[in-house]
């Protein structure tokens, strides 16, 4: 085999796509992908982001891990499922999306300072905690995530919304001191940490709590 | 006309389109008997109903017209029409078919001169022209139908305009007394040509062929194309009589979908090469048409035909299943989507979009017996080695009307070892 032959074998040998198969949940469906694009052509996000699930699905095959894994496409999901209803070949588009999603941020390349990824993380550590969600820590952390006066700027301008939630029995200003909680946290922690170790052992994964690597 | 004589030696052949009717010739022109049960009141099926065939562009009037005179010339056919097989018993070289013949209330007698259609006021859909306009009460059901015998919709039976065609017929075919018969037929095999219908374009719901009237079938086109259609072979569309120079072909409409058909229809990609021709014949230079597709699928031969449209500057081609169609305050009808060269996202405007629309075999109201084997799309498989049931045509597959032909030649040889079976056992 000739130099131009063995470079070109190089450049389209791919890894990724097996790559994809074994770390990513629903990840072995990706090859099934036809290209018709009606995935594309039925997501309500489709114009406003980079990579649509047809693309992302060629990407990946071409092997272009970095740009796949750096992408805010799978962040701007909102789980719609209009691309999942209406793939001809039933691929599971938005589960996939979401695990490319999570599997970038489990590898830290997922984009920074992007908003649904942080709300994710927040909300997560928020609620196992304690097993409950507490929204007033939760709101809290997400207003000032981008800085102390922009925080106070957001709560002002939904203070109406906050007086009354307050009045409705929705929101305990207490919470910000006692947070209220599941009956057995240990219980749930153990079950998380187990869960964890699930994954791990499947997808070959040093064990490391979701939440927490970045 | 119903005293049919059959015995072990005889086939019985299910389906009176150009399946049936090549199984039913073939096997008939081999000195077999062969009773030929076709559930509307004419042969032909939905051969008779297209415009043109690919990927010589002549008329299927052509092909009909000989198979309908080799059956004329034929002693050893015996057709029933408006009869269905209700139910089936027996084994190979053995079977008792139970058949329902519905009244047609009209006899042997009529000339087709068509005094009744004139008498009778009462209007029904035409599903002859799938329903895009209306046919009277008395009808023949299109030019070439055989039998050349009129049909007196039972909708009318009981009321004035009954009469009225009775009393307007000179040779006394009216028959108002007709009632349904059941006979049984004896067969030593059956072939089952029950043919295909169209996927039901509505359960597309992002093509919206339900909420707009400038959505079509493919099959619905080759009637506004025909000559004898609903149009008289104008292509005007259907909200509002506006002429159709800017046509959409949406291939795989229902097919090769998990979600609708999982089969390829193989039909649909030649068929919509097929008809920008159409679009050119009508309007030359005005003419535009654009063919959104996965890929196109013109196998062998057919090749040929797909490089000599590709080359017709009125027809475009874009690679993408569409996503979403919408309508416009002007009846356009807007296709959404993205394509996969190049991923350039689009909302195209064109006057009416034509569905390419799967093909689904139809075997709705028989029943089926359990010795027949369906795939997972409900196409007959070859049946087990002792049966004496075999598949012809789309009842089988997906297929054009060549490869049906091929298939009914193929399915009337194996029946008719059976036969000769049968007769040396017999003997």
């Amino acid at each position: 085999m000739g130099d131009l032959n063995t470079q070109m074998l190089d450049k389209y040998r791919n890894n990724f796509l097996r790559e994809v198969e074994e770390k990513v949940d629903d990840g072995d469906w990706v090859k099934m992908c036809m290209q018709c694009g009606v995935c594309a052509g039925s997501c309500t996000f489709g114009p406003d982001w980079e990579h649509t699930p047809q693309k992302i699905f060629m990407m990946i095959r071409a092997g272009k891990r970095e740009e796949v894994l750096t992408s805010h496409s799978m962040w701007l999901c909102t789980s719609c499922y209009n691309c999942m209803v209406r793939c001809p070949r039933k691929l599971p588009i938005t589960h996939i999306m979401h695990g490319l999603a999570s599997y970038a941020h489990r590898l830290g390349l997922a984009p920074k300072n992007q908003p649904t990824r942080d709300f994710s993380m927040i909300f997560w550590e928020n609620c196992t905690k304690t097993g409950r969600v507490n929204e007033l820590k939760m709101t809290i952390s997400v207003y000032f995530r981008e800085g102390f006066v922009s925080g106070i700027k957001k709560m002002w301008t939904l203070r109406n919304i906050g007086r009354g939630l307050f009045f409705a029995k929705r929101l305990n200003p207490l919470e910000l001191f006692v947070s209220h909680g599941c009956k057995d946290k240990d219980g749930l922690r153990r079950a998380l940490k187990k869960a964890d170790e699930i994954e791990a052992r499947r997808r070959g994964y040093a064990v490391q709590p979701r939440g927490y690597s970045s | 006309m119903t005293e049919v004589v059959a015995t072990n030696q005889t086939i019985l052949v299910v389906g009176g389109g150009i399946s049936g009717m090549t199984a039913a010739l073939e096997a008939a022109e081999c000195g077999k008997q062969v009773v030929l049960v076709e559930k509307s009141p004419t042969l032909g099926g939905r051969t008779a109903l297209l415009y043109r065939y690919f990927p010589k562009l002549c008329h299927p009037i052509c092909g009909l017209e000989i198979n309908l005179r080799r059956i004329k010339a034929n002693r050893n056919i015996r057709v029933l029409t408006l009869a269905e097989v209700s139910a089936i018993s027996g084994k190979r070289g053995d079977y008792s078919a139970t058949v329902k013949i519905a009244p047609r209330y009209v006899n042997e007698n009529c000339t087709a001169c068509g005094d009744c259609a004139g008498a009778v006021a009462a209007e029904v859909p035409n599903p002859y022209n799938y329903g895009l306009d209306k046919m009277k009460a008395a009808y023949l059901p299109h030019a070439m139908a055989y039998p050349q015998r009129y049909v007196l919709d039972a909708s009318v039976i009981g009321t004035a305009d009954a009469d009225k065609a009775k009393a307007a017929c000179k040779y006394g075919a009216i028959d108002l007394e007709m009632r349904e018969e059941t006979i049984t037929i004896k067969a030593g095999a059956v072939i089952w040509a029950t043919g295909w219908q169209p996927y039901d374009a509505a359960k597309i719901q992002p093509y919206g062929y339900d909420r707009f009237a400038n959505v079509i079938t493919s099959l619905e086109f080759e009637r506004l194309a025909d000559p004898h259609g609903p149009t008289g072979g104008k292509i005007l569309r259907p909200s509002d009589g506006k002429e159709a120079k800017n046509i959409a072909f949406i291939q795989c409409a229902g097919s090769r979908d998990e979600n609708h058909l999982r089969h390829c229809s193989r039909i649909c990609c030649m068929a919509s090469l097929k008809q920008t021709q159409y679009v050119k014949e009508a309007w030359g230079e005005a003419a535009k048409s654009t063919v959104y597709y996965i890929d196109i699928r013109a196998i062998d031969r057919f090749e040929d035909f797909y490089q000599k449209v590709q080359r017709d500057p009125s027809v475009s081609f874009l690679k993408s299943k569409v996503a979403k169609v919408t309508q416009d305050k002007s009846g356009d009808v807007i296709l959404h989507g993205v394509d996969t060269e190049g991923y350039h996202r689009y909302a195209n405007a064109h006057d009416m979009a034509v569905l390419a629309i799967g093909m689904q075999p139809s075997v709705a109201g028989v029943d089926i017996p359990a010795e027949i084997v369906a795939d997972s799309s409900g196409f007959i498989e070859s049946s087990a080695a002792e049966s004496g049931f075999f598949g012809a045509g789309c009842a089988t597959n997906a297929l054009d009307v060549n490869r049906a032909v091929q298939s009914s030649t193929a399915a009337a040889l194996r029946a008719i070892q059976v036969i000769n079976k049968v007769a040396r056992a017999e003997a």
